[in-house]
């Protein structure tokens, strides 16, 4: 089994030890969530705005405008949320003032996992006692599957989060195998809500990016257009059908602003990868970046535009070669004590 | 079968006999390229976009100075020199054979961007006349006198004036080799003296003086001078036609980057060579024309994206050459890119598999933007 490098912090708090230091009593977190409303209402009154309806997106903005920040990392900027969502959620003292501990199965070491197995396959046993009374009376009801392909189990990740405590593989398949056996059983629908606490929802295919539709200019000519980015470059690319291939880039034809092959290369790529060289005609503007990243921007913007003229097939197989994706390298901070973002100084013996 | 006609339209009509362009008995027909007209003489609008074949004897003969330096290697690869028929040359043709040679003579200037074919259809001219029997005085590239130059002596002509020998000299030795029969036939008109024992009798053959400049590099640059005069004088006379193509004329009126000794920069009107052609570009003269080409490639101090007559030769040049006839070259049109693109196939220059679908040529169409340098500088590799 592979070792868990990055655990949540709720596992990792047990592994600090049962009595850490860093247990948080209810009263702290109690303290902490006056502290947090007062500061809501604070800073919804710094901000002019009402204490009342004052949301948690509105205390998102107002921090990054009182505190702007540069760092690329978003978990290290300054946040204000809620206590329950900074400090993760720990056991409390599993045992009473006399050294007894309340859950019966806590010497056992996994307690939540097991009374967790134990109920599934009380469940279970319920499910089947179920099915042999409807075999008794003779009605085998045999409703409809449940729908599994647009819904998943829980990671083992989310399930360590449920059960505050660390899951290993094999308890976790264990687990998994006794819920498909729970599911495949005809009558398993009495038991519908248990089971979809531990199932979630598989999101719908990519959120699906709206395609405008061809717009007509004054001649009747379709055209459409595109918009893209590539390091400081942006592009915006206005491509008209029933061309004849000829391409203008801030008025200029593009064998004389990209006199480098390689740029013209980088245009051509959507216009060869759907098949239509000869049949587009383009009119870009572009600012900003270098000759590299303008060509990068104008192929997203072009890209973009085609969107408009293909089929949704064809969509997908862009998107599949990388041609609608916004590439996201950029340059590279220079840090402190090194020359650059990752050449360090001549290093000298002595 | 159309042979690929190079943008080589030179007008050369008489002079050297038209080798039938090659009629290769096609197992497969001949793409639709070539020509077998050979002569350009006979090409006319329905040759454009095709390439004619010009025998590789002719081409040591006509041209032992004048092709661009790709041309001359894909002449090498390929055995053949195969130069396209284009409108413009064909429209200086037109002008050329309805010129009337009593009038002083008519400037052209070819112009276009960089890389459209401007040295090929000056060449395709010069083929026209050197075949029609003219005299062809060919300057292949202006801008080399006026840079790069190693030696430079005080002319002893006249004072102010700087020589340059070897430039002279080389030219000399093309200029002999191109127009043989001519320089028999000339006579001086007047007696030239080099030096302290050499001098030229009136009277005799233009061949002479020029043997003096090969002989003596001292005078080279004198004798060109005197050949041009020469040249000029007699040309009106009709005994011959004259054809003066000058390629990147421009650099008759820039800058150099020539320095005396003492640091100052010389201007063109300072170095013999170009004060000489200055005036044969002037039309004082009858009895010919003068065909000249503007040059971004090798101009100094312009930049690359000038290539309008106006901007590229400067006020002084554009009044000295006024008036004239432009003639703009265009890119490649779909069909003469097509004959290019089929060349190419032909001669299996275009290796790649996918270089023979219809997606390749598109491609091919679309990156070189339909220039034909940038056409031939894609092919290299494929």
């Amino acid at each position: 089994t592979l070792r868990l490098i990055c655990t949540t912090t709720a596992v990792q708090r047990k592994n600090v030890g049962a009595s850490g230091p860093e247990k948080y009593t209810e009263a702290f977190i109690k303290k902490q969530i006056e502290e947090f409303n007062l500061g809501k209402r604070h800073l919804a009154n710094m901000m002019g705005e009402d204490p009342e309806t004052f949301t948690q997106e509105d205390i998102d903005r107002a921090i990054a405008y009182l505190f702007p920040s540069g760092l690329f990392d978003q978990q290290a900027r300054p946040v204000m949320k809620h206590p329950t969502e900074i400090f993760p959620e720990q056991r409390k003292i599993q045992w009473g003032e006399d050294g007894r501990p309340f859950h019966f199965l806590f010497y056992t070491g996994k307690q939540s996992y097991y009374s967790l197995m134990h109920e599934t396959y009380e469940k279970l046993l319920n499910v089947q006692k179920h099915q042999d009374q409807l075999m008794d009376e003779d009605l085998p009801l045999q409703k409809e599957k449940r729908n599994l392909a647009g819904s998943r189990w829980l990671t083992k990740i989310e399930l360590e989060e449920m059960l505050l405590e660390k899951v290993s593989d094999d308890d976790y398949s264990r687990f998994i195998q006794l819920l498909q056996k729970l599911v495949a059983l005809p009558c398993a629908d009495i038991e519908e809500k248990y089971i979809q606490k531990f199932s979630k929802e598989v999101p719908v295919q990519l959120q699906k990016v709206l395609i405008e539709p061809l717009q007509y200019d004054e001649r009747g000519v379709a055209f459409s257009t595109g918009e893209g980015k590539r390091k400081t470059a942006s592009a915006t690319a206005v491509v008209y059908d029933n061309g004849t291939g000829k391409i203008t880039v801030n008025g200029i034809d593009i064998l004389h602003y990209f006199p480098v092959l390689q740029d013209r290369e980088q245009l051509l790529f959507p216009f060869q990868f759907l098949g239509r060289i000869g049949k587009h005609d383009m009119v870009c503007t572009v600012s900003g970046g270098g000759r590299s990243a303008q060509a990068g921007a104008i192929r997203l913007a072009s890209a973009k535009a085609l969107r408009s003229f293909v089929t949704e097939k064809e969509v997908e197989f862009m998107r599949q070669a990388g041609l609608l994706t916004v590439d996201p390298r950029v340059k590279e901070r220079k840090k402190p004590g090194q020359e650059g973002p990752r050449r360090k100084f001549t290093w000298k013996k002595r | 079968q159309l042979d690929r006609g190079c943008a080589l339209h030179t007008a050369a009509r008489g002079g050297l006999s038209s080798v039938s362009s090659q009629d290769v008995p096609a197992q497969r027909p001949r793409a639709v390229f070539h020509t077998s007209e050979s002569d350009p003489a006979k090409h006319t609008e329905q040759h454009e976009g095709r390439l004619y074949n010009i025998p590789l004897e002719e081409v040591k003969a006509v041209f032992p100075h004048g092709l661009p330096h790709r041309f001359q290697q894909q002449v090498q690869t390929f055995n053949e020199a195969r130069v396209m028929v284009r409108r413009p040359a064909l429209e200086l043709l037109a002008c050329l054979k309805g010129s009337n040679l009593a009038h002083p003579a008519v400037r052209y200037v070819i112009y276009g961007e960089r890389g459209t074919g401007k040295t090929m259809t000056l060449c395709h001219v010069v083929h026209y006349c050197s075949r029609q029997g003219w005299l062809v005085l060919h300057i292949p590239d202006a801008h080399l006198w006026v840079k790069n130059c190693k030696e430079l002596l005080h002319s002893s002509y006249k004072k102010d004036r700087l020589d340059q020998p070897l430039q002279a000299s080389v030219w000399l030795k093309n200029f002999k080799s191109s127009n043989e029969r001519f320089l028999k036939e000339i006579k001086t008109q007047k007696k030239y003296i080099w030096g302290k024992q050499e001098s030229t009798e009136e009277g005799r053959p233009l061949g002479e003086v020029v043997e003096q400049g090969l002989a003596r590099v001292r005078s080279a640059s004198d004798a060109l001078g005197v050949v041009l005069r020469e040249l000029k004088q007699q040309s009106h006379r009709g005994s011959f036609r004259l054809l003066v193509a000058v390629d990147g004329v421009n650099a008759l009126w820039g800058r150099t980057t020539l320095r005396k000794e003492d640091k100052s920069p010389v201007s063109p009107e300072e170095l013999t060579l170009v004060h000489n052609l200055r005036k044969m570009v002037r039309n004082d003269w009858s009895g010919g024309a003068i065909v000249t080409t503007l040059s971004q490639t090798g101009s100094l101090f312009k930049p690359s994206s000038a290539y309008t007559p106006q901007e590229l030769l400067g006020k002084e040049g554009f009044d000295a050459l006024d008036p004239f006839v432009p003639i703009p070259v265009p890119n490649y049109s779909p069909k003469e890119f097509e004959s290019c693109y089929g060349y190419y196939l032909e001669r299996k220059w275009l290796q790649h598999e996918k270089a023979h679908t219809e997606d390749g040529k598109a491609e091919l169409q679309f990156l070189s933007g339909s220039n034909p340098r940038q056409l031939d500088r894609l092919a290299g590799p494929l």
